[in-house]
């Protein structure tokens, strides 16, 4: 099959979409001739046109307050938040009227947004331009959370995210965007709210999501030549969250480990070991365990950035701490 | 022309400084010594420095993305500054900040900013504890014409202008917010018009200029000292580079490039003062290779300069 990069998987389904129904458009700072801060939209405007691909001021607030009104009006925006970094200056429409006016208005409006927006650490941006703050919008019933790791997740959650007439999250990793990975050229969706297997294994289930799989990836690889067998779970989708994967794999395992790029305390994490507890406490063998990030803003310095975050080694320890071995 | 020589020698200096630390940068990146990303300041050095010389070193300044060259004329040291955009331990914020977020509280720097907009409530918030704590200070609130846009923009505007504060908002209009020029991004283009809705009193001027510049602020600066209140000046400038290194610069025309480089700012001031007699020639070249061995000695401390310690990652999160 070919290979194409995170962010050219990204560029398909957005054009796929767009040339599929003309309600769909792109909004957001420099999404058109520049083509967007990580090049997804490259291509966009000259193929669409300024009406359907609109560089807007730097204006978050009315970004996405007025994606939702498109929205609720017979529009299916995409609007793009550049870094979710800054989605603290949009939070009041996200949190009190995004994902809040369909149950408020006892089911009369439909709210089909997509915000794209990208987040994670990785190239030493500091603490205003690295963060990975998921685990806010868990905490708003009424949105969806993607968070895709391959491309070719990244396309088929993409598509069906503008296809979903619900409000959707979609948060990117500044990290996987050169990432490469099997695309097929026929179309295809991935659904929402569906996790997967990445990696069958049985000593350990090891849940995570986004840049982190490809750590418990190589971190998986290092194990079996131990002689250590782990399971990994791609969420792809955090809320809503999909327990029943999680839970079948622990009555496999017995035992669980989240690991998460976002700060530990009040992070993803917790929410998902206590669905574990839940859902499947009697077949845990062992306490469930975070690897997870550190409760700091994220630091510059190259070493301390890197510090900050889960290593592979950070993995491979708490798999073996988890196993008593 | 009203400058002594020893002005001059000063504001030209600052300036050269700051082109040279922001070419220096820009040799990093390209080697990847300096990692992530960094907005550079050149082109626009004569706003920076023109505002910040007609300031008290106890006046406070909140400062952009855009930073070094606001770090730089807020007597900021070169090397430590050279080493925090490396992210090391030596660094003004000992490596915690970088690029985006230089600070120097005992300069009176309140901080860069990774946010568009993200300083326009710390220089009004400063500007109320002025006010309230009673001393003569002020501030000066850099921002770039997209930060405009922002909704804190026109909520910091109203308080100030309500409460009258002594903030001078200072936007550097640079044409562009990243790429997205003001005529696209902006419903007015002539952005003082931004500061009538107010009642606050607004100037535009050339930027390029450090006289205008100085003379400009001098006035604003002297009204808000006096009780007076805040003010909103728009300073017209260019950035040489693009907005990151990544930039192609799709957006803008290599013939715009060429007509503000003809207006360089360095240049613009050396010739004046040959002019007008108060610098030689050979005194601006001495000048320039004293600013060369600033910046080399300064990358030289900050390449030598040690990562922080481990421990770091967990210090200076609370009191
Ligand atoms: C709130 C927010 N939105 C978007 C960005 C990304 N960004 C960084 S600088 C910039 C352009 C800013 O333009 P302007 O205010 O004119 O300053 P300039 O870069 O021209 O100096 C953008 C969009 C950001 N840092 N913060
Ligand atoms: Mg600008």
């Amino acid at each position: 099959m070919r290979e194409i990069t995170y962010r050219q998987a990204l560029n398909e389904a957005l054009v796929e979409e767009m040339e599929r129904d003309e309600r769909v458009f792109l909004m957001g700072e420099d999404v058109g001739p520049y083509g967007g801060a990580y090049g997804v939209s490259k291509g966009l405007i000259e193929k669409f046109g300024e009406e359907r691909v609109r560089d807007t001021a730097i204006s978050e607030a009315a970004i996405i307050g007025a994606g939702l009104g498109a929205a609720m009006t017979g529009m299916r925006p995409i609007v793009e938040i550049m870094y979710i970094d800054f989605i603290g200056i949009c939070m009041g429409q996200i949190n009190n009227q995004v994902a809040k006016v369909r149950y408020m208005f006892g089911g009369k409006t439909k709210v089909p947004l997509v915000i794209r927006t990208e987040g994670g650490t990785g190239r030493t941006l500091g603490a205003h331009h690295s963060q990975s703050l998921e685990s806010w919008f868990i905490h708003i019933p009424g949105i969806k959370v993607v968070m895709p790791a391959t491309p070719y997740d990244a396309k088929g959650l993409l598509k069906t995210s503008i296809r979903d007439d619900n409000p959707i999250l979609f948060i990117e990793h500044k990290m996987l965007y050169n990432r490469k990975g099997e695309v097929p050229e026929s179309e295809y969706l991935v659904p929402v709210g569906e996790a997967e297997v990445k990696r069958e294994g049985s000593g350990v289930t090891l849940i995570t999501y986004s840049q982190m799989l490809f750590y418990c990836l190589e971190a998986a690889e290092e194990l079996e030549k131990q002689g250590i067998s782990v399971e990994i779970i791609d969420l792809r989708t955090l809320l809503p969250l999909d327990i029943q994967t999680i839970v079948e794999s622990v009555k496999k395992t017995n035992r669980a480990i989240i690991v998460e790029e976002d700060c530990k305390t009040g992070g993803t994490g917790a929410e998902i070991g206590m669905q574990i507890m839940e859902n499947a406490f009697d077949h845990l063998d062992a306490p469930i365990k975070r690897v997870a990030g550190a409760d700091v803003p994220m630091p510059k310095s190259p070493n301390l950035e890197k510090l900050a975050i889960p290593s592979k080694e950070d993995i491979i320890k708490a798999v073996k701490e988890i196993l008593g071995k | 022309m009203e400058i002594k020589k020893e002005e001059a020698v000063f504001l030209l200096k600052k300036m050269m400084q700051i082109r040279q630390f922001e070419d220096k940068i820009w040799e990093l990146l390209s080697k990847n010594i300096a990692q992530g990303g960094s907005h550079l300041y050149a082109g626009e050095e004569a706003v920076a420095v023109g505002a910040i010389s007609v300031l008290n070193p106890d006046d406070y300044i909140t400062s952009t993305h855009r930073g070094h060259g606001h770090a730089i004329a807020k007597a900021g040291k070169l090397p430590e500054l050279m080493a925090e955009i490396l992210g090391k331990a030596t660094g003004v914020c000992k490596g915690k900040g970088g690029s985006l977020h230089l600070a120097d509280l005992s300069q009176g720097n309140l901080g860069a900013n990774g946010v568009v907009g993200g300083s326009l409530g710390i220089a009004t918030g400063a500007g109320l504890s002025i006010k309230l704590r009673g001393t003569k200070q002020l501030v000066v609130c850099f921002f770039g014409d997209g930060a405009t846009n922002q909704g804190i923009f026109h909520e910091s505007l109203n308080m100030a202008a309500k409460w009258s504060l002594p903030v001078v908002y200072l936007c550097e209009n640079n044409l562009y917010g990243m790429s997205v020029s003001v005529k696209r991004a902006s419903a007015v283009e002539d952005l003082t018009k931004k500061a009538l809705a107010y009642d606050m009193p607004s100037e535009n001027i050339d930027g390029m200029d450090i006289l205008a510049v100085r003379k400009t602020v001098r006035k604003w600066v002297d009204f808000a000292r006096d009780g007076k209140g805040p003010s909103f000046i728009v300073c017209d400038s260019y950035r040489y580079y693009g907005h990151s290194r990544s930039d192609a610069k799709v957006y803008r025309t290599r013939e715009e490039e060429k007509f503000w480089k003809g207006r360089d700012p360095i240049i613009l001031f050396g010739k004046k003062l040959i002019e007008e007699n108060i610098l030689q020639e050979e005194e601006i070249k001495g000048l320039e290779s004293e600013v060369f061995d600033e910046i080399e000695q300064a990358t030289k401390f900050a390449m030598e300069s040690p990562l922080p310690k481990p421990e770091a990652l967990y210090e200076d999160l609370y009191v």
